[in-house]
């Protein structure tokens, strides 16, 4: 319910007809980032959810159409993206410098 | 009831991890956190599987929480730590379900999972067993659980404290944004509600502000100090969050947490809802 599903794999059940998905990895030194804290931020910077990162670096959100920011935290550091998303699926990575 | 009394910190923890009389307990919805690495000696619970009924929608009762907590090795008089992912949220859930069932020293660890993570804390992936005990749990304690009759009383009369994020308040997501959008029949919050995210009392990091800084944030949202209050979310477990900032951090006297929240509140037939910020 509010925990956190799985992060990244299929899309198997998700209608991407109706669902705002914004998915991507998080990426550090040229790998991905597992175990990342990644928030997904609204236009006013308001938190409206996290996720941890899958082993792969995956994240996955289900938001609405708009202006997002997405910032990842982890022991090596944090990253930032801003997006704007449509309907459907959105795809985006964010880089820990 | 103080900050100390209710919080311990990552160092605290630290040292205290296998000290007798203190049980660390991680609350997880998804327990494959725990199982990937867990605070050394750390007994886990499902938010769901051992804290819900299985069949009705309600928490497990007094005595099936009994027999929870004498399974787990968890003994009446032992400190209860409780910590967990998604910034404590299931861990404050729990940590208000002790407290139902009048479970005397049960603290928070401030920042929770995250925090030990982020801190490059020690995890272990070491089976924990503890022998068995014959817990005793008090009847509920329904002063700080509020039912749906009591929340359509609140309107307009009690502080509303709506936690969830801008946009769920509004009405224009009727789920945290890490989960597909269903849930109530109808989005928007409980009219008189104000909303103060639930995410606002607590750093990047998963800790809680500071007192004062948490005071300031329920003042200026109008929370009248004089009056009862009801915080509400999803599913009741960022209200429990919040719950446990204005009642044991800050000391308001009657807080509830309504647990029904928004999946019960927005399916009733005929009570009043408002939309937009």
């Amino acid at each position: 319910m509010c925990g956190a599903p799985k992060q990244g794999g299929a899309l198997k059940g998700v209608d991407l007809d109706t669902q705002t998905v914004i998915q991507g990895q998080v990426w550090h030194d040229g790998a991905p980032v597992a175990g990342a804290y990644v928030r997904l931020l609204d236009g006013t910077d308001e938190f409206t959810a996290e996720v941890v990162t899958s082993p792969e670096g995956e994240f996955r959100f289900f938001a609405a159409p708009g202006t997002w920011k997405i910032r990842s935290l982890a022991p090596v550091g944090r990253g930032e993206r801003v997006l704007g998303a449509d309907v459907g699926l959105n795809e985006t990575t964010v880089v820990i410098p | 009831m103080s900050r100390n009394d209710v919080l311990v910190s990552a160092d605290w923890a630290q040292e205290h991890l296998g000290a007798p009389g203190t049980v660390f307990v991680e609350v997880d919805e998804d327990t494959s956190a725990y199982d990937k690495g867990h605070l050394e000696g750390a007994v886990k619970l499902d938010w769901k599987t051992d804290l819900q009924d299985p069949l009705r929608r309600d928490f497990v009762d007094r005595e099936q929480f009994e027999q929870l907590m004498s399974a787990k090795g968890i003994a009446n008089d032992d400190t209860v730590v409780l910590y967990g992912g998604n910034n404590n949220w299931f861990a404050a859930y729990a940590y208000w379900y002790f407290k139902l069932y009048g479970h005397a020293a049960v603290k928070l660890l401030d920042g929770g999972r995250k925090k030990w993570e982020l801190d490059s804390r020690p995890l272990s992936t070491d089976v924990v067993e503890r022998p068995g005990t014959q817990y005793r749990a008090a009847e509920p304690d329904t002063s700080i659980r509020a039912f749906r009759d009591e929340v359509v009383a609140a309107i307009g009369q009690q502080n509303l404290v709506d936690v969830r994020s801008p946009d769920e308040f509004a009405g224009k997501l009727v789920a945290p944004a890490h989960l597909p959008q269903e849930g109530a029949q109808r989005p928007g919050h409980i009219p008189s509600a104000v909303n103060v995210p639930w995410s606002k009392a607590a750093n990047e990091d998963g800790t809680f502000k500071s007192d004062d800084e948490l005071r300031t944030l329920y003042e200026d949202a109008g929370l009248d100090t004089g009056k009862d209050t009801i915080a509400y979310c999803r599913i009741g477990e960022r209200s429990s969050h919040t719950w446990f900032v204005l009642r044991e951090l800050l000391g308001h006297p009657n807080v509830k947490n309504y647990d029904g929240s928004w999946t019960e509140y927005g399916s009733l037939v005929g009570v009043p809802i408002e939309k937009g910020a």
